[in-house]
């Protein structure tokens, strides 16, 4: 198994060190003649106003949130699933009835979580407020 | 003669320890985010190097694709990083090492005190299918009761994002 | 599932140390299949544009114009490298690097054939989706660090709709775990034999087909989900202070990307190198694998194919619409795909459709 694992390890040295080593040799072939003008950012050929690293919007929090939520549910169904068929394809037994209502029951109350986001307008992109 | 093994492991050990020393050290917030990155690389190499390659997998999946992001999100949301990008600074340097240095006398006792076994040749292949069984039997209650957990987290995080709303 | 590097070890009755041959069959993925392969798809893509929108295309490097990526590639290489001095230097190096990192070791596990993998991990579908998450951290840093609003608007965009997508992309993939019984995509392929393809598992599958190929997309922003590069909106994306190089290899990462996902649907869904009629036991030893190879490839061409054709056809969706569209309507559904799934695999004792209806007849 470390065997398999030591192909990614080499996979990420060999992509890891291809792109500084495209990156050197590209600096025998491309011009550098830098002066202030070019190095500024680019706003519409306008002098950029301040600062890029402001405050964000709030909407791209909350779908981190339920990203977090389902990722984490997902990752914990993984292993079920994948004894699943082996439970199931044996005989149809009260066993296997259990399981897949086990399933139901862990999917269930994640999709009640997801109800519940939608009903409360979360997932809106634009939502109302209501002005006090 | 050390094996090549062994210098990867000691090697991405230094690294999570180390990425995890600047994730507290690093004067710039967003920096200290990204060094978590290396902090959670390293720990999943470790975990395949104890036959975890699952709880690898969802170590990178979870904390690099997900905790990660929302960490990055939070700051640029809740951090006026305008002017210039937000110095972290800590003050209470002594109280810190008093309330750290208990903690790290407890480590090293329990690190000392456990008669640490070696195993050799730990046959694996199986481990998620076992992991599986294991939750669908033996800690059924508790894997249900995570989906509960995850629900009231979603439902408690969601109404805290929520703007405008006490 | 045997791994290239073992297989050409023991070709060489194991004179060399493996090492050596795992180095050479990553090598040989990379820069024999994805390095030609996406630079033959900026031609593609420029010709088939083309052909969709009746022009003629590139036609004056070499026949064809099939030699205008090594021109394109010339001119990347020849361009200056510019560092704005207002960005975060650090990261404007590291971002396309992490992206690129994330783009590549997602080949490690992509199966062309029997034994031309480079390794075939058990965890295979949970690792194509850690791995996609790499590229979605490099593209918020890349977009974070180049201090434009552009560039963040891009970055953060393209994290919302990376994030957003995995979710329903997860569970697509789910099922087919489900009726596989096993992550790794040599052992998917394998139980995909003639008419067993998984898209054709039971009805609920064929829909999960779609359902993944939409949130890959999206999670590779193509169009129509390409928010995050949307050049009418956002000058050029996240990459807008890229230029020469590392646009380039910002680029090159998009469309291995794009090979991924083809690569993944083909072999989760349509079969890997398995078609109809054609038992791969009746053919000799050395016609297998080319054969196998050829099948593969000719599926993820078709698909790409697809893909751009679908950016040629569907205009851009807007951030509230892609982001609804994925909680809206592809999350619940592909919830619900999940459970009749697993009922459907609770019924017919695990079974698929092909096989109920060979069931019948004997």
């Amino acid at each position: 198994m470390l065997l398999d694992y030591f192909h990614v390890l080499m996979m990420i040295l060999v992509a890891g060190c291809f792109v500084p080593l495209i990156l050197f040799f590209g600096k025998f072939l491309r011009p550098s003649k830098p002066y202030s003008e070019k190095l500024t950012t680019y706003e519409c050929g306008e002098e950029p106003v301040g600062n890029a690293w402001i405050q964000f919007n709030l909407r791209f929090y909350s779908l981190a949130i339920l990203f977090i939520i389902f990722e984490v549910e997902i990752a914990l169904i993984f292993p079920v699933f994948l004894i699943y068929k082996d439970q199931v394809s044996a005989s149809f037994s009260l066993g296997s009835v259990l399981l897949f209502g086990e399933l139901i029951f862990f999917v269930g109350i994640l999709i009640l979580g997801l109800a519940y986001a939608w009903v409360k307008r979360d997932l809106d992109w634009i939502r109302s407020v209501r002005i006090q | 003669m050390i094996d090549f093994k062994t210098i990867v492991l000691i090697f991405f050990g230094a690294l999570a320890v180390s990425s995890a020393v600047l994730v507290v050290f690093l004067r710039n917030i967003v920096y200290s985010a990204f060094s978590l990155i290396a902090t959670f690389f390293s720990l999943a190499v470790l975990f395949i190097f104890l036959s975890a390659e699952f709880v690898a997998g969802v170590q990178v999946l979870i904390y690099v694709g997900g905790i990660l992001i929302l960490f990055l999100f939070a700051l640029m949301l809740s951090q006026q990083l305008s002017q210039k990008a937000v110095k972290l600074s800590s003050t209470k340097l002594l109280p810190a090492v008093l309330l750290a240095l208990p903690m790290l006398g407890i480590f090293l006792f329990v690190i000392y005190q456990t008669d640490w076994e070696l195993v050799q040749n730990i046959q694996m292949e199986e481990g998620v299918a076992s992991l599986a069984s294991l939750l669908l039997d033996k800690y059924l209650l508790p894997f249900e009761l995570a989906s509960i957990l995850l629900l009231g987290a979603l439902v408690g995080a969601l109404l805290l994002a929520r703007p405008g709303e006490k | 599932m045997e791994s290239l590097s073992i297989f050409l070890h023991n070709l060489t009755q194991q004179t060399l140390p493996l090492w050596i041959f795992v180095l050479l069959s990553i090598v040989l993925i990379l820069f024999l299949i994805t390095l030609p392969f996406a630079g033959f798809a900026t031609y593609l893509e420029r010709k088939v544009s083309a052909d969709i929108q009746a022009r003629i295309g590139p036609n004056r490097v070499g026949p064809y114009g099939l030699l205008q990526f090594i021109a394109d590639g010339i001119k990347l290489i020849l361009k200056e490298d510019i560092i704005p001095t207002a960005s975060d230097k650090i990261f404007f190096r590291m971002a396309p690097m992490i992206v690129i990192i994330g783009s590549f070791s997602m080949f490690v596990i992509i199966p062309f054939a029997q034994k031309i993998v480079i390794a075939d991990l058990n965890i295979g579908v949970l690792y194509i989706l850690a791995m996609g998450s790499f590229v979605a951290l490099g593209t918020i840093m890349g977009g974070w660090a180049s201090n434009n609003k552009w560039s963040l608007l891009g970055g953060m965009r393209s994290a919302a709709s990376v994030i957003s997508y995995e979710i329903p992309a997860a569970l697509a993939l789910l099922n087919v775990i489900l009726v596989s019984g096993s992550m790794s995509f040599g052992h998917i392929v394998d139980q995909q034999k003639f008419f067993n393809w998984n898209l054709f598992h039971n009805p609920f599958l064929f829909i999960s087909f779609f359902i993944y190929f939409i949130s890959a997309l999206a999670e590779v922003n193509r169009t129509p989900f390409d928010i995050p590069e949307a050049d009418s909106e956002l000058v050029g994306g996240y990459h807008t202070e890229y230029s020469g190089m590392r646009f380039a290899l910002f680029f090159l990462a998009e469309y291995a990307d794009i090979f991924v996902i083809c690569a993944v649907a083909t072999a989760a869904f349509l079969g890997g190198w398995h078609v109809p009629f054609l038992n791969y036991e009746n053919i000799a030893e050395g016609v297998q694998l080319p054969l196998q190879f050829i099948i593969t490839l000719t599926k993820i061409l078709v698909l790409f194919y697809v893909v751009m054709w679908l950016r040629w056809t569907l205009p851009r969706y807007r951030v509230d619409q892609l982001l609804g569209l994925c909680w809206k309507f592809l999350t619940p559904l592909s919830f619900l795909m999940v459970i009749l799934t697993s009922m459907w695999m609770l019924c017919f004792g695990g079974r698929s459709f092909y096989g109920i209806i060979i069931g019948f007849f004997s």
